[in-house]
Parts: structure tokens; sequence; C-alpha cells
């Protein structure tokens, strides 16, 4: 057991955390956040080429950099830190571990070169409604000859307007089956929309499919055991998602802190009132605690890849990682306001963009009570 | 990083189990799951003897290095051993703060000679040991001690006056380590000396002190000329705050572990009494047993942050410095959620005149995780002063 990044997992951190001060300053987000495609393509292209990211963890065999889970969350972490918008998590934390999870040898090949080499994806399966595991599916495919019809609608879709490839889940017409499908995403019957959301750091889109046409090569891997993959694919997403949150979560404590320094009233910085320390020492408390919960699962994330940990382990430590950083990044952003006073109120302010961020993060791919419930039914209802 | 223990950890893992299931039996079994928290004078004969018979298999101070007569077991070696010993119902140990705290202390700040004489007795499980830090008048401020030491010359002996407080097991301790003020004409860390003092003797009186859990854990000690010999120093006499800040930083890293190894126990009676009784079914406890569990798997990935942080980190490291916090917090919420679970029968005393069950036990005590080992304010005041770099508090 070493319980620590390795020298290497810390360079791979520092290179983020200052390649990203360059392309994701404050600025440049706040610049980006109001278009509606939500990103910087000349970003995309350089975290593509230059940086590589998009082949972290991807085999070298198709493409990819053959590091782990472990260095695909620090570089996650960095980007909550600078609040990237990027298709970056939609592309690797969604389409790529959809392919690497369910797709078969020749699908792996055929697309994760593809999208290590910048294609976006992501990955649409829930309607709607607050359920963020397969139960969500409700989109239908049919086979018809050499086809299959899929139809239905998608919401909270990540990237979902301007991604170049779709992973889509749908259930079998008057079966129970589940099935993972690879399409086009400017194919006919495809209609996707931007849904304007309350963070602007990220975007969301409604995908509907309206008797898409696609080939029975398309599903990834056999419709048989595609449910218990799915979700698979999803607590691989989530652990993504928490690591946003602790970058974010890290950032805001150091802004207030900073902050509390800076500001005098009553002749005293107010860092020095108790009551404002004592509430940066419960931040910091929660930033450390969803640090240790994010990189167990990035440990336990980076063996079911290795073929090392099952799944059950995985929804374990992805639920423990989303209830505790969702809760953390809140109440962090939230006590981060609080201690700016009224500037913490304003546009002008950054510390407002990394709250709504911990909403929506929050919120994507379960809350905190979400995935406390999760976890009562695992020790209580067995 | 990574999550797993080599092979060679593993035989260690099921050497540990297989010996404490072997002697956890016959006349131990019924101190098993005792003796923890809120229930340290239970069976204390019976677990002195179970001190001596770890010692036997060489399980006491497997941390220390060998040069002072330790296993110096890895990192991952000690977490092993304090997961099985709580697995296996281990009871609650009486030479913990011997072996916790003051072993470690002297062998990084004592003599040869002092680590010669004392030592041994921690690791064969025959001297007991208790924490003479807090005075009527020196508890968060701890630096106001008062006790005062004066060396008498002629017979090359301290002589201790004064009077210490909440010491914890003092009536089952032989010793006692105790911080002193060896210079009348100074004030707070200056002037202070840590001092190895036996508890048998004519000039220390030592007074039980009745909790609100009506048992009596904690003590009264009074000194009157109670006397030290010049070689039981540890430092030099004037600067005892230095050790017994190190003391303090053991403390913060590996001497709780065992102790937060056995809330598992804790939390899973909780978990299978709400199953039997049908509060697993309630909403609100459903999700308040869901976020203990969370809380006590991250209170374990702290601790195993911090412990493979442990060996290089010359300043303790931010996860160290939560960690007292965080388990004091979680520890008594859970007793909180305990009696939540028990329901109405939460009320009824096992026995007169005060006899009261595990749980109940666990409420009232834990009411004390947040005070003792400095209080929840005082370690909000560590974290934002020395991880967060805040101004420190002013002094009255
Ligand atoms: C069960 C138990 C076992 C114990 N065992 C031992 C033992 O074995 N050996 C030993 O030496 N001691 C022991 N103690 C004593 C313990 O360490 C002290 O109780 C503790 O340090 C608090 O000191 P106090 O009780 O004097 O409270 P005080 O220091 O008077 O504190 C009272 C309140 O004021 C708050 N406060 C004080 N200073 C500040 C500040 N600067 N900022 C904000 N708030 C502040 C505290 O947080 C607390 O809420 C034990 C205590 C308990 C309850």
């Amino acid at each position: 057991m070493q319980f620590r990044l390795t020298d290497d997992q810390i360079m791979i951190g520092d290179t983020a955390s200052a390649f990203l001060s360059e392309v994701s300053s404050i600025q440049a987000v706040r610049n980006i956040m109001t278009t509606e495609r939500g990103y910087d393509e000349a970003v995309w292209n350089r975290i593509v080429g230059e940086m590589g990211w998009t082949g972290t963890h991807i085999p070298e065999l198709f493409g990819g950099l053959s590091l782990g889970y472990i260095e695909l969350i620090i570089i996650l972490e960095q980007m909550g830190k600078h609040l990237l918008c990027s298709p970056f998590f939609s592309s690797v934390c969604l389409a790529q571990n959809t392919v690497l999870i369910a797709g078969t040898e020749s699908q792996k090949s055929k697309y994760l070169g593809r999208l290590a080499k910048g294609e976006t994806g992501t990955l649409a399966y829930s309607s709607g409604g607050n359920r963020w595991d397969s139960t969500a599916v409700n989109a239908i495919f049919e086979k018809k000859q050499d086809d299959f019809i899929l139809n239905g609608e998608y919401s909270l879709v990540a990237d979902g307007h301007t991604a170049d490839l779709l992973v889509v889940a749908a259930r079998e017409y008057q079966g129970s089956r589940l099935g993972l499908f690879m399409i086009n995403s400017n194919q006919d019957g495809v209609i996707k929309k931007w849904q304007p959301s309350l963070d602007q750091t990220r975007r969301q889109a409604s995908v509907e499919l309206k008797a898409v046409r696609t080939p029975l090569n398309s599903i990834l891997g056999e419709a048989e055991s595609s449910a218990e993959r799915l979700n698979a694919i999803l607590n691989l997403a989530t652990i993504g998602i928490a690591a946003d949150q602790v970058g974010g979560a890290q950032k805001a404590l150091d802004l207030a802190v900073a902050f509390s320094l800076d500001r005098i009233q009553f002749g005293r910085k107010i860092g020095s009132f108790q009551a404002i320390k004592h509430k940066a020492a419960e931040m910091m408390l929660r930033v450390e605690s969803a640090r240790s919960a994010l990189y167990y699962a990035a440990c336990i994330a980076d063996q079911v890849l290795k073929g090392e940990a099952d799944y059950e382990q995985l929804k374990e430590a992805a639920s423990i990682a989303k209830a505790y950083c969702s809760d953390a990044y809140f109440f962090v952003t939230g006590s981060a306001i609080q201690i700016h006073g009224g500037v913490g109120f304003t546009e002008e302010y950054d510390i407002q963009l990394y709250f709504k961020r911990a909403k929506s993060t929050e919120t994507f791919l379960g809350s905190a009570i979400w995935h406390r419930d999760q976890l009562a039914k695992l020790l209580l209802d067995v | 990083m990574r999550l797993t223990f080599d092979k060679s950890d593993e035989r260690f893992r099921e050497e540990v189990a297989s010996w404490l299931n072997e002697k956890l039996s016959g006349e131990f079994s019924k101190i098993k799951y005792r003796g923890g928290p809120g229930d340290e004078n239970a069976f204390i004969d019976e677990r002195k003897s179970w001190e001596a018979t770890l010692a036997d298999g060489g399980w006491i101070g497997i941390g220390w290095p060998i040069e002072f007569g330790g296993r110096g077991a890895s990192i991952e070696r000690q977490v092993i051993f304090h997961e099985e010993y709580a697995r296996a119902g281990g009871p609650g140990r009486i030479g913990h703060i011997g072996e916790t705290l003051l072993g470690p202390t002297l062998y990084e700040f004592g003599t040869r000679s002092q680590c010669e004489r004392f030592l041994p007795g921690i690791l064969e499980g025959r001297e007991f040991w208790c924490q003479g830090y807090s005075e009527p008048n020196a508890g968060s401020d701890l630096a106001n001690i008062k006790t005062k030491a004066v060396f008498d010359q002629s017979t090359n002996r301290w002589l201790l006056t004064g009077q210490k407080v909440w010491t914890s097991l003092a009536q089952e301790s032989d010793y006692s380590f105790v911080v002193a003020r060896t210079n009348p004409e100074s004030s707070l860390h200056k002037g202070l000396g840590f001092f190895l003092v036996k508890l048998q003797q004519p000039g220390i009186e030592i007074r039980p002190i009745r909790q609100m859990t009506g048992t009596a854990e904690f003590n009264e000690i009074f000194f009157n000329e109670a006397v030290c010999n010049a070689e039981n120093v540890v430092g030099p006499p004037e600067e005892g705050w230095k050790v017994a800040m190190g003391l303090l930083g053991f403390e913060r890293g590996i001497s709780t572990l065992g102790q937060q190894m056995l809330f598992q126990n804790e939390f899973d009676a909780v978990v299978s009494l709400a199953k039997e009784n049908g509060s697993a079914k309630i909403p609100e406890l459903r999700t308040r047993i869901a976020e203990a569990h969370i809380g006590l798997k991250i209170m374990r990935y702290n601790i195993m942050r911090v412990l493979s942080g442990f060996s290089d980190a010359g300043e303790l490291q931010p996860a160290a410095l939560i960690s007292k916090l965080y388990w004091a917090k979680w520890h008594r919420n859970l007793g909180k959620l305990a009696m939540d679970v028990m329901g109405p029968e939460g009320e009824f005393l096992i026995d007169t005149p005060y006899e009261l069950g595990r749980l109940q036990s666990l409420f009232l005590f834990t009411r004390a995780d947040t005070i003792y080992g400095g209080t929840n304010q005082i370690q909000r005041n560590i974290i934002a002063e020395r991880a967060l770099k805040m101004p420190r508090e002013p002094r009255g």
C-alpha cells in the first residue's frame, strides 16, 4: 500500500496546473462560457496534440499513453481548479470509458484512437428525472433487417450538442435487454439542442432520436450485459466529476483564505477573527477528506480497468466519493461567498463561478442525496 | 499510488488474525469488544494480563525501531495489525499511552538509560502509563501549567507540588509523565520540564472523578513534594515543552489508529440494530447511516494518506492536521445516531445504580471526544494557523 501520489503523478499535476493557468485563465473562462459551443477549439487542439491528455488512460495498443485512471483523475482535478470549459470530461470519462468497458476489441481499435486524436464524444442515456443509473434509460431500440432503429429523448447530455461521436443507451423494444450504440451525431434523425444552464462553464444538451437507423455492428459489445456495464461506465465517470469537485473546492478555499488575509475590518485582517478561521478550518477538513475519498475511488477505478477490482467495489467507492465531494464542494464554495461578504455576491468576483459549478457537478451523475440512498440500499437492504 | 498490500503483508495479516483468534478465547473471551472508550475501566485485571499476553506474542510496539525492542514494522503492517485487532474484537488497550505516546517520545528525546529503564516495561505489558498534562487552569491553554518542580541538590531529586486533573486511568497506572514548571520565574512554554513520575509514593494522591457515564475513568492527581529522580527528566529541565509537543505529534500520527479502527465495530453494531428493530426502514435514519458509513470510510482513507506520507514529511501534512477534528465529530455523531436507532429503548438502564449498555455508553462518552486531546475549537485554531497560515490568536 502506498496511498500517496508518486513523483511522476505529482509532476503530471504540476504540468497540468501550469498549462491550464495559461489556457484557462479566469478571463478566458469568462469569454468562452457565454458561447453556445462552450469551449475554445484552439485550446482543445492543444490539449489533444500538445498535452496528449485525451490518450491518458487509453492502452498504447489503441493509440493512447497507457497511463492509469489515477493520472486521469489528477488532470481532471486541475481542470476543476481552473474551471476549464471543455468537452474533455464527456469525451474521456463518458465516451472513451464506454468503449473501454463495453466495446469489443475491434470496436476499441476503431474508436479509441479517434477519440484520443481529438474527435469529441459523449454518452446519452437518461431521459431526465433524478435517476443516474441504467434504470434511467427509456429510449428504445428495435432490430429491423440489417439495422437497428433508435427512438427516444435524452436530457442533460454532457456536450451533447457538439460531440462528434455519440454513444446512446436504449432498451430493446418489447424486451429486457439494454444496448449501447455508437452513432454519428450528424446523421439523420439526431436532433441536438443546447440546454443553457445555471453553471455556464459546463455544457448540457438534449438529444432526440427519431427513427435513427444504425448498422448492426454499431452496438457496443453484446446487448446481454449492457446494464451492468453502463452502471460501471457511469461510476467511472462519477469519479471523474468528483475530481473536478475536489479541484474546485481547493481553489475556492484558497480564494477565501487569500481574501481574508487581505480584507481589513475593525483595524484587523478579517482572517484573524476566529469565526472566519474556524470556518476556513472546516472548509479545509472537507477539502482534504474529499481528496482522500477521490484518490481512493481513483485507485479502485484503476484496479477495475486492470481487472483487479470488481464493479461492486467501484460502485461503493464512486458513491462515497460523489456524495462526499458534492457536499464538500457546495459547503466550501458557500462558505467562501460568506467570507467574501458583499463582493462575494457580485458577478465580478470569481467565487460565484465555483459556487455554480459546485451545484451543477453535484446534480450531474447523482447528488449526494441520491448516492447516499444507493449506499443505504447496499448497507441496509441486503 | 496503490491500495493493495503485497503478498508478504497478506501473510502477515493471516498470522495476526490467527494469533488473535487463538488467544482471544477461554479466559479472554469475556473481554472481547470491551474496554473501549466509555468502557475503559471494565475488566482491568483481565485486560492487564491480556497486555502481557500481547507482549509474549511480540505484538506491543511493533512499529518501534528494532534497536529499541520493536519490530520496525512498516506502516502497512501496523495498519494491518490494527485492522485485524479490531476485527477480532480485541479489547481496549490499557497499555496504549505507554506504547503509542511515551515510548516513541523516549526513543526520540530520551537518553539511552531512560530507554533501557522504561521501554522494556512497556513492551512487556508490565508497566502502565498515564498522561499528566492538564491542570485546573491549564486545559486548552496547556502552557499555563502551575505544578512546580523544585530541584533538591542534596538528594539529586526533583520535588513536584501541584495538581493535575482529568488524568485518564491514573488509578490503574504505574507511572505518569508530568509536565511541571522548573523555573518559577518563567511563564508559558518556557521553563517547563518533562518528568517521569512513579505514582505509588507518599507525595501523590489520586482521586477518581465520576463522569456523566457513572464511571470514573479519569482522576485528579495531587502532588505534594512528590519525588522524581534527576535521571528521569526527559530533555533539559527547562525545555520540556519541546518534548511535550513532540509527544502530541505522535498523538496526531499513528496513536489513534487503533482506536479509530474500533469504530467500525461500533458502526456495525448500529447497522445490525437498525436492521433488527426496523429503523433501517426510516428514511432519515437510512440517510444518516449512509452518511456515517461514508464518514467512516473516508476516515480510513484519511489515515491511509497520513500514514503513507509520514515517512518523508517533516511537517505534518494537511490530512494529519484535520484528523482529530474529523474523527471526534464523526464519533460524536455516531453516538447520537446510535441512540436514535435505538429509539425509546435507549432510555432504559441495563441495571441500577447506573449501568449502561454499549450504545448508551457510546452516546455519552463521545461527548468527551470533542474535548480531550485538544477541543474542536483548538483543533480549528491549529488547522487555520498551521495549515492555512492565518493569524494566530491573541493572548489576553
Ligand atoms: C474523558 C477525558 C479524558 C481526559 N484525559 C486526559 C489525560 O489523560 N491527561 C490529560 O492531561 N488531560 C486529559 N483530559 C483533559 C483534556 O485534555 C482537557 O479537558 C482539554 O484540553 C480542554 O481543557 P479544559 O477542560 O480545561 O477546557 P477549557 O480549555 O477551559 O475549554 C472550555 C471551552 O473553551 C473553549 N476554548 C478554550 N480556549 C479556546 C480558544 N483559544 N479558542 C476558542 N475556544 C477556546 C474550548 O474549546 C471549550 O469549548 C481529558 C479530558 C476528558 C474529557
